[in-house]
């Protein structure tokens, strides 16, 4: 079929936002807006909205899906992801522009929908396809499938209110994975769960599209599961398609863009002209070469210039700070050979070697503490001033086995093994 | 000529204009949905409750006892010689339905709006869903009726077969009515509290706890433009075979209930647009 399976042309949303209101600073001025507040809504609705009411979730968005292709949506929070996924799934009205789908259409943008707390796993299960356009006897034919899938066989006629979180969702995405549709269209619903069901949900969707030959559409923050799963990506940032090509080359664009957005050129003259100040910090390649991102096999270099002052009495240690995305401490890092030195300007550089750090976004705090007789003193540090984003590349890495979730863990270092056999077994 | 392997529809999703259509055969491929949503409201109504679906049968009864005592034995009014509580339970049982219909169907919307903003489908559905649980209830109530007439030794009467027709009358009103509001209380919370005071105010108005013979003649005309009028009397004269036949006024209630329900689902498809952005 040459007709593409998604075709998007020009498509915008608005959506009216109350507009910042003045907080009133009286006591009865408060009381006034209160009092009034009913009358003020229904004047609100009643008339057009206003410049600063009016939000633009999509601003002319355009591209094409062919069938059997996945695609994935990625780019930050905010940028616009949920409210296409939601026009293409005919659940809200795009205010211009238009899409065109051939072929039927199953979504998954929240886990459990149409869940009625107080009916059994079994009946919802009835439930939640019928809603999601299966036919009473489809459902019937892949009962035993999608109980299989869930793995709540055991409370499969429990009420779901008495299920936990995990098996909840895991029962909603089993009856989600096994429709037909034409195209398929999920919104980070891999974000809960835990990682043997993430894993689960990674394989359903992989058999899907790759071996019924389904179009996908997919929204996630796993930037591995983006890589392996899907042959291009929309980038959306702020309502726009910033970049739309290849997986890889999306993600990276997008890392790369988290990155530069977090990097703050604040706290620039750290430090006193007197004792140790704070010139400037970069991440360098092997070459020198400014980078925001790199390979998790590839050496890099953090690269710091500073000034020592007159009034500087001990040594001035420069210590590094890694921290990933979350906030956790991965480590701290300093040189032993540092020694008092004359006034003037100084670079002190550090090697990361590869096959250290795990696959994501690091942040870099630099510091420099003056070590001398009487102490220890902090002349500057910048928290999180540099990032760096590490990028595994899911199927050249054969440490990865193939395998394309999330690899927990603060670091990944490459560590020396041998295997070998200890003991032959006669059968 | 070649035939396509599978039949593979192609949807446009565009901002609509002005009118669209009723999408009437949608809701046929999706009547699965209809009566599983039906047998959701149902069963989920009555779960962890003590009486459970006794409520059906009780609510009614309960109000016809009341009204019996308060009208028929303290007030004495006249009942066209049926016993009063009969009497009473006839003309209240296509008021409640009516009345519990149109108040769910207007609530509908704002009801499911976990669903209506996770899944795509024909959203009149769910204002049919309201009425059609409505009319469960009623067929439950029917059942004591029968019951009822046996207690008071009341024959049935052959006009009880034109009671499909008043019921169909009442179901109309209730869902159009339903259809005009459902989308109005979803920008504006309170139309449900509007609706609520409209039909007590209603009530009165309708022969519900009276007979309709008991207005002053020269207002019979005007009394007989509110087409529940007709739809009461029409109970009464068909289960009970009392009161005034069916005469123009059933023709003018069925006017007003057709242009109340096909102009109400056209709004409701007007607005249906709109309702998840202010859900």
């Amino acid at each position: 079929m040459d007709t593409p399976a998604i075709r998007v042309e020009h498509l915008s949303k608005m959506y009216r936002i109350g507009a910042q209101e003045q907080q009133s600073q009286t006591r009865t001025g408060a009381f006034k807006r209160a009092a009034l507040s009913p009358i003020a809504y229904l004047r609100s609705t009643l008339r057009p909205p206003s410049e600063e009411e009016i939000f633009w979730a999509l601003q002319d968005i355009s591209f094409e899906v062919r069938h059997g292709e996945v695609v994935g949506i990625i780019g930050r929070n905010g940028a616009g992801k949920s409210t296409l996924l939601k026009i293409l799934s005919r659940i809200t009205e795009p205010t211009s522009g238009r899409a065109v789908i051939k072929g039927r259409v199953g979504s998954l943008l929240e886990v459990g929908t149409g869940f009625h707390p107080e009916l059994t796993g079994r009946e919802n299960i009835f439930l939640n396809g019928t809603i999601m356009g299966m036919r009473g006897h489809e459902i019937q034919r892949k009962f035993d499938e999608i109980v299989d899938f869930s793995g709540v066989e055991k409370f499969i006629d429990t009420p779901v209110k008495r299920y936990s979180s995990g098996m909840y969702v895991r029962l909603a995405f089993a009856v989600a994975a096994h429709l037909e549709p034409d195209i398929l269209i999920i919104d980070e619903v891999l974000a809960v769960g835990d990682t043997e069901f993430q894993k689960k949900c990674l394989g359903k969707i992989e058999n899907v599209s790759k071996g019924q030959g389904r179009t996908v559409l997919f929204v996630s923050h796993n930037m591995a599961a983006i890589t392996n799963l899907c042959s291009r990506c929309v980038v959306l940032e702020h309502g726009s398609v910033s970049f739309l090509g290849a997986a890889a080359e999306s993600v990276s664009l997008y890392l790369e863009t988290m990155v530069r957005t977090g990097n703050n050129q604040q706290n620039l003259n750290a430090g006193t002209q007197s004792s140790v100040q704070f010139l400037s910090a970069n991440v360098l390649d092997g070459n020198g070469e400014h980078i925001s991102s790199v390979s998790i096999f590839q050496d890099f270099f953090i690269e710091m210039t500073y000034r020592v002052g007159k009034d500087a009495t001990g040594s001035a240690v420069p210590n590094f700070h890694f921290k990933t995305s979350d906030g956790t401490y991965a480590f701290t890092v300093s040189t032993p050979d540092i020694q008092p030195v004359s006034p003037g300007i100084y670079r002190t550089r550090c090697k990361v070697p590869g096959g250290l750090l795990n696959d994501g976004t690091y942040s870099i705090g630099i510091a420099i503490t003056e070590c001398h007789k009487c102490g220890y003193d902090v002349r500057f540090f910048l928290p999180d001033y540099l990032m760096v984003a590490i990028i595994d590349p899911v199927h050249e890495n054969p440490l990865r086995y193939k395998y394309a979730g999330p690899i927990p863990g603060v670091v990944r270092p490459t560590l020396d093994w041998e295997t070998s056999c200890i003991e032959n077994e006669t059968v | 000529m070649q035939v396509a392997k599978s039949e593979i529809n192609e949807i446009i999703i565009e901002r609509s204009q002005g009118l669209t259509s009723l999408g009437l055969k949608y809701i046929w491929e999706y009547r699965d949905l209809l009566f599983f949503l039906l047998w959701r409201e149902i069963k989920g109504r009555y779960r962890q409750m003590a009486l459970g679906p006794l409520w059906m049968i009780i609510a009614p009864l309960g109000q016809m006892i009341i009204y019996s005592v308060l009208l028929g034995v303290m007030a004495r009014l006249p009942s066209e010689g049926i016993p009063y509580a009969l009497f009473i339970y006839v003309g209240l049982l296509p008021w409640q339905f009516f009345a519990n219909s149109t108040r769910q169907t207007a609530d509908s919307l704002v009801n499911q709006r976990a669903i209506i903003a996770k899944v795509y489908f024909p959203r009149l559905i769910i204002p049919l869903v309201a009425v059609l649980s409505g009319l469960v209830d009623f067929f439950a109530s029917l059942v004591v009726l029968a019951i009822l007439m046996l207690f008071f030794r009341v024959a049935p009467v052959w006009t009880f077969v034109t009671l499909p027709f008043f019921l169909l009358l009442a179901t109309m009103l209730g869902l159009g009515i339903g259809l005009w509001l459902a989308g109005l209380n979803v920008k504006f919370r309170d139309t449900a509290i509007g609706l609520g005071f409209a039909l007590e105010a209603l009530r009165f108005l309708t022969p519900v706890v009276y007979a309709s013979s008991l207005i002053p003649e020269r207002w019979q005309t005007l009394y007989h433009l509110n087409p529940l009028t007709t739809v009461i009397d029409g109970f009464r004269w068909a289960l009970l075979g009392v009161g005034p036949g069916p005469n123009w006024t059933a023709a003018w209630a069925v006017a007003v209930a057709l242009l109340v329900l096909v102009s109400g689902a056209f709004y409701f498809r007007h607005t249906e647009r709109t309702i998840v952005d202010i859900l």
